[in-house]
């Protein structure tokens, strides 16, 4: 990865130097946390006293009902740097995860995969993905392949100076930006990313508005994404679409075309969090009371292949984190990638599944219910 | 008995229909639909039920309503202010009877 090395040196300068984005916490590598094992993290989860009985049976329901369905989003994780490190992340993202880079080689790979691929959409993920040196490499082969491309965004990135132009180079492209903003206030989105990060997100929420984001068009589409600054489920989607219009409009002048709402996935620094501010068991047990079985037909796991930084494989981004490989026969890596038996793997579940089965329903794509 | 407020009674209100189980039911259902998006939003009902709670010093309300005012997309400036809405409504309430007081007052005194 030689070229992508040199201007990776600078990218990591660049967060170091940059005292403008906030950040509201430390990753979990940095602080050497036991939780930055992923084997940890999924003793702790198991550990957590659950009505067993009730839990097995929803698992069961869960389980029967969760086959593939046709593959539409190939999602990558182009790595875990990022320029925030917020208080939910379940990537453990920041500044300092230079460790997690996609190489030149496995990106190469997935080029070549997204030539072949059924799938309509690719999904780009982090990290912030628009940190890393090959992005705009990965979204022009991908629009070349007649691919629709979702980056996912933390907005603030996008007020980084070496990503000046970018907006309006994906307005050439018809990217779809997918911006988190925990919340259509102050408070809770400053509580989860950082004092500051709601105006730095308003800010770029300006900046794409001028190019035409966020105003109906089909071309530049600017969905927004929610996640609740605390130990409980998302907000109905539909009505906390209206309210956010209304409110971000009249009070920021700034608008979007629509929002997805997630519920928090007790893994990573969210899990750090629920242990440390004892909310733990009981955020688990909410989950599983509000197991919802109208929920599974829409989980992201049924039509979305997730690509680690890495090359590995896996069935959703949360799996991706806890190192819980896809069930492939030839192994789960981009370079061995078959899709006629990624439609007849078994999903893998563990217990952190119960996030997206809760409420509402929670995938990449918003709520499932 | 372990005394005349417990978290438990939260979790089991449902049981109070059990007996008279029609009139839990009406009760229960319309419950439901007073809290259902309409005019208002879910949203906007929770924060008026989080005010009337602390009104009417419901330890089972409040605890509801602060979970449901979250989850709803409330925030904690939103919440203070509808509790102070409930504490303006009750000061103002014993404020303005001052003005029997002030008519009394004036009738007899000199």
């Amino acid at each position: 990865m030689s070229v992508a090395t040199a201007t990776l040196q600078s990218v990591a300068e660049d967060l170091t130097n940059d005292r403008r984005t906030p950040r509201a916490d430390k990753t979990l590598r940095r602080r050497c946390s036991p939780l930055s094992s992923t084997a940890q993290q999924l003793r702790v989860l198991a550990a957590v006293p659950l009505d067993e009985h009730s839990a097995s049976i929803e698992f069961e329901t869960l389980t029967g009902k969760l086959r593939p369905a046709e593959l539409e989003v190939f999602q990558v994780n182009l790595g875990k740097l990022c320029n925030m490190t917020c208080r939910h992340c379940h990537v453990d993202a920041g500044p300092d995860r230079l460790d997690a880079v996609m190489s030149d080689e496995i990106i190469d790979q997935v080029i070549a995969a997204i030539g072949r691929t059924r799938a309509h959409t690719v999904d780009i993920t982090g990290g912030a993905p628009e940190l890393h040196p090959r992005f705009r490499n990965l979204v022009e082969a991908a629009v070349a392949a007649g691919k629709h491309v979702m980056d996912r965004c933390n907005l603030t990135v996008l007020l980084l100076p070496r990503n000046k132009g970018l907006i309006d180079w994906f307005a050439e492209r018809k990217v779809e930006v997918v911006g988190s903003l925990p919340h259509f206030r102050r408070p809770n989105t400053d509580a989860q990313r950082g004092e500051g990060a709601f105006d730095r997100s308003i800010e770029a929420m300006r900046l794409l508005n001028a190019a035409g984001y966020g105003r109906g068009a089909p071309g530049r589409r600017l969905t927004l994404v929610s996640n609740p600054a605390g130990a409980f489920l998302g907000a109905s989607q539909a009505t906390a679409e209206r309210e956010w219009r209304q409110s971000l409009e009249r009070e920021h002048g700034v608008t979007f075309d629509r929002l997805f709402v997630l519920n928090n996935m007790p893994i990573s620094r969210f899990l750090d969090w629920l242990q440390r501010s004892g909310n733990l068991e009981a955020y688990m047990q909410k989950l599983v009371q509000a197991f919802n079985p109208a929920a599974v037909a829409g989980l992201m796991c049924r039509n979305t292949l997730s690509v680690g930084w890495d090359g590995r494989l896996y069935d959703c981004d949360f799996n991706q984190m806890l190192d819980l490989e896809i069930a492939l026969p030839d192994g789960p890596h981009i370079s061995k990638f078959d899709e006629a038996s990624w439609h007849a793997r078994p999903i893998v579940t563990a217990r952190h599944c119960f996030g997206c089965t809760a409420g509402a329903g929670s995938s990449c794509g918003g709520q499932t219910a | 008995m372990p005394g005349y407020y417990n978290t438990q009674h939260l979790t089991d209100f449902g049981k109070i229909a059990d007996v008279q189980p029609e009139l839990g039911k009406k009760f229960f259902d319309y419950y439901n639909s007073v809290f259902a998006d309409g005019a208002l939003t879910a949203r906007e009902k929770s924060l008026i039920a989080l005010a009337v709670a602390h009104a009417v010093q419901c330890p089972y309300c409040i605890d509801a309503y602060t979970q449901d005012c979250q989850q709803k997309g409330a925030d904690f400036e939103q919440m203070t202010e509808a509790l102070h809405v409930a504490v303006a409504i009750r000061g103002g309430a014993s404020l303005v009877h001052g003005m029997q007081m002030r008519e009394r007052v004036q009738k007899l005194g000199m």
